[in-house]
């Protein structure tokens, strides 16, 4: 800030203390012609309201003065007087929260560290390595429950984590790759081809994974699906592209519905899955550990 | 001379309508106001503190009124706090302020007609707030959540509370201002600028408006604001509600005059700063952080003098306290009130913040204040104001008055204490780690543990409803027994020192 916004920080802030100290300063001074002390100081409102005249008492008057002595040693010693950084030099994100990340690094980093060589199937499968998983499962409770669920089995646009569907892939590298740099899963907005034409194709969709649909429409939605863009992600035959993101339609899985309405939803105004990357917030070896119980849950 | 009967000033004849009404605007107090206030406070208590334990259901309940958006927790949660803080304690406070300020100045209301304005004007901004709300039209400031026409209404009606208010002083027949007319100043002055600054937004259409501060400036301006309405809207103004009902109802002078003055300009000057601690450990500047801590604990002393001021007070009179349950009333707030201003300060700590933050904690911490200090003072204060204003001295049934404070009492310390052990409890698990550092408990848990309290809360809090039930009761009896529009007091005709 500019040094005129922090000398009147400071100003203001060393003002008010020291007219705490002035007040009661000024408050004892005995007045000339005052009551004496203990009487009552003689102004009388509506009819019978009076006031003492009885001293400050003596234990309040510590507390106060203990508070303001405090108060002055803290801006001393910390921030709080304009750009003036304290004696301490503390701050909460450059001292405080990084000598608490680094405590707890050098406290914890070898708990995780001692799996990191160990391949993910190996952690995934063998009973050697449960407490391996364990630590991976309260990871997935802290950081991955929010979106999947605390049983990992999702909900709507956040994927089961606990089928062997993979929209990304299901091997040890490509869950990795999900959890440590996240995943875009994009459909894009159809609301262009009109009602008509996504009444059609979700017809489509529905005849793909083997439910009841329209026919005539879904013939009609075939030629669609083929013809603007939808098989260039999903396939020609609908099933999908792991490098995409993008979803079976043959399945039974529906990220987002499998409702005709809600299908039509989907064409008409796309989707936008975020899955946030976390190679950054959580390091190498607790990704490792998370993968390790990802792939563990579909291997049940 | 307390408990005397009320004095009428005697008028007959209807011949001469037009000079009788004019005398008689000269030589007695405006009470027909301060009745308005007095009996729509008991009113707003009720439907603020039904709202309250409503909400306290669906928390205990969660699928209640599953469904129904108007009913959700989101739009009923600030109805509850606009109706507990702005309708009842404001109207709570129009009612004393204009009552005080008119008996210790020996004057009739100045304004005239601003009198009413103010009574129709806040009415009709907490109706439309009862309204708005639940409809899901917010401006998402906590403690501030009326659209922008309501804030200029509040706003028109506020410059005219300050105009009746200073006027009155102004044509005072008593040369010393009382300290209670100190606290209603400070607190009408301050309640304006807090206002006023923290409202300010662009307006898009008539139901929505955009802060005018942009991220952690809004945040700043809205907890400068948030936590100054706690300290002028419901300390300092209620300070002086407390300085009036204290002594009136215990016979006694106050404790001390110099106490008053330095805890006075204390208070005023250092809760000015203690907005920043509702922030610790967030976006706002480390600077900013630590005056707001410093200052919130420079507040404990300034807050306790209140405290020690008006139960020292009843010092040669402790006796009152075993037979007169509205002086029960109004020294168990005072307790309240010293137990919440030393708490808040500790919660302002940053470590002991770093626990209590978001938790139950802060929210029992609320209503430590605001059921056991602002609400029970003016249960207090109204149950020495109602009979008064309707031409006698008691209640109708000062049983009843006695079984309202221990129902009430109850009440608050089954709520304080069911949301201190869930909030330490939420608190703990929260941070709880395993020995590689994860998470002991997942959010839900902790929410799960909670449950039990939340049972207790909702008991509690439907004590403290009941309690205002009774209160309705009995004020309804007390009115219809009474002599109602014209048991005007008569200003004294010669002025005192």
């Amino acid at each position: 800030m500019s040094s005129f916004w922090s000398w009147w920080i400071i100003i203001l802030t060393v003002a008010n203390i020291l007219g705490c100290f002035w007040l009661i300063w000024w408050t004892m001074q005995r007045q000339s012609g005052e009551a004496v002390q203990g009487d009552v100081t003689g102004h009388v409102w509506d009819d019978d309201l009076q006031e003492y005249n009885n001293p400050l008492p003596r234990w309040w008057l510590w507390l106060f003065y203990i508070t303001l002595v405090f108060g002055a040693v803290y801006l001393a010693l910390y921030p709080g007087l304009g750009n003036f950084p304290g004696l301490l030099n503390w701050s909460s994100q450059d001292s405080q929260y990084k000598a608490e990340m680094a405590k707890a690094e050098k406290k914890y980093g070898p708990i995780f560290a001692q799996y990191a060589a160990v391949a993910i199937t190996d952690l995934a499968s063998q009973a050697e390595y449960q407490e391996a998983r364990a630590m991976g499962k309260r990871l997935f409770l802290t950081y991955c429950t929010q979106c999947h669920g605390a049983d990992a089995g999702g909900t709507r646009g956040f994927p089961n984590l606990t089928d062997d569907d993979w929209l990304w892939g299901g091997t040890p590298e490509q869950i990795k790759a999900s959890i440590a740099a996240g995943r875009r899963g994009v459909m894009p907005a159809h609301a262009h081809l009109g009602a008509e034409q996504i009444d059609e194709v979700a017809n489509y969709v529905l005849q793909l994974s083997g439910r009841d649909a329209d026919t005539r429409k879904a013939m009609a939605g075939k030629q669609i699906f083929l013809s603007v863009g939808c098989a260039g992600c999903h396939g020609m035959d609908g099933t999908g592209n792991q490098l995409l993101g993008a979803p079976n339609l043959t399945d039974k899985t529906w990220l987002y519905g499998g409702s005709l309405g809600i299908i039509k939803q989907t064409i008409g105004q796309g989707r936008n899955g975020v899955m946030p990357p976390h190679g950054d917030l959580l390091g190498p070896e607790k990704v490792h550990l998370l993968a390790a119980y990802v792939m563990s849950l579909s291997q049940q | 001379m307390p408990n005397r009967p009320v004095r009428r000033v005697a008028l007959h004849g209807r011949s001469n309508f037009f000079w009788e009404t004019q005398l008689e605007r000269q030589t007695t107090y405006d009470y027909k106001v301060v009745r308005q206030f007095a009996i729509i406070t008991v009113f707003w208590g009720i439907a603020g503190m039904l709202v309250g334990v409503i909400i306290a259901a669906q928390l205990a309940f969660p699928t209640l009124f599953e469904g129904i958006p108007w009913l959700s927790y989101g739009r009923l949660r600030p109805l509850h706090t606009n109706a507990v803080i702005f309708a009842f304690g404001g109207s709570a406070l129009f009612a004393t302020s204009y009552y005080v300020v008119q008996r210790t100045t020996q004057a009739r209301l100045f304004g005239g007609p601003l009198a009413a304005f103010t009574f129709w004007g806040w009415t009709l901004a907490m109706l439309l707030a009862a309204i708005t709300l639940p409809h899901g039209i917010t401006s998402g400031k906590e403690y501030a959540e009326l659209e922008w026409p309501i804030d200029l209404l509040i706003a028109a009606v506020w410059v005219a509370y300050a105009i009746v208010f200073f006027g009155t002083i102004a044509k005072r027949r008593v040369k010393h201002i009382y300290v209670a007319n100190w606290f209603f100043g400070a607190f009408i002055l301050t309640v304006a600028v807090l206002h006023i600054v923290n409202s300010a937004f662009v307006p898009v259409s008539l139901t929505k408006g955009y802060s005018f501060y942009p991220g952690a400036i809004d945040a700043m301006v809205q907890w400068w604001y948030g936590h100054n309405a706690v300290g002028f809207f419901l300390t300092t103004a209620f300070l002086g509600m407390m300085y009036y009902f204290v002594p009136k109802q215990a016979e006694r002078p106050i404790y001390s005059y110099r106490l008053s003055i330095v805890h006075f300009w204390a208070l005023i000057s250092t809760y000015m700063w203690a907005g920043p601690h509702h922030l610790h450990y967030t976006a706002l500047p480390d600077w900013a952080q630590s005056v707001g801590m410093i200052f919130s604990l420079i507040l404990l002393a300034p807050s306790w003098g209140g405290m020690i001021n008006g139960i020292m007070t009843l010092s040669g009179a402790w006796h009152k306290l075993r037979t007169d349950p509205v002086l029960k009333f109004l020294i168990v707030s005072l307790s309240f009130y010293g137990m919440s201003t030393f708490e808040g300060p500790m919660m302002s700590i940053k470590t002991v913040n770093a626990l209590s933050h978001y938790t139950d904690w802060t929210i029992g911490h609320v209503h430590s204040g605001a059921l056991g200090w602002v609400a029970m003072i003016s249960i207090g204060s109204l149950y020495y104001l109602i009979p008064r204003l309707f031409g006698k001295v008691h209640m109708h049934s000062m049983k009843l008055v006695e079984l309202h404070f221990w129902i009430a009492t109850l009440g608050v310390v089954l709520y304080i204490a069911a949301m201190w052990v869930a909030g330490v409890t939420q608190g703990l698990m929260w941070r709880a780690v395993n020995a590689d550092g994860t998470l002991t408990y997942s959010f839900i848990e902790s929410v799960e543990s909670t449950y039990p309290f939340y049972y207790v809360r909702l008991l509690g809090g439907a004590m403290f409803l009941a309690g205002m039930l009774l209160m309705a009761y009995n004020t309804w009896r007390t009115v219809a027994e009474g002599r109602s529009a014209d048991a005007d007091d008569a200003i004294p005709a010669s002025a005192t020192r």
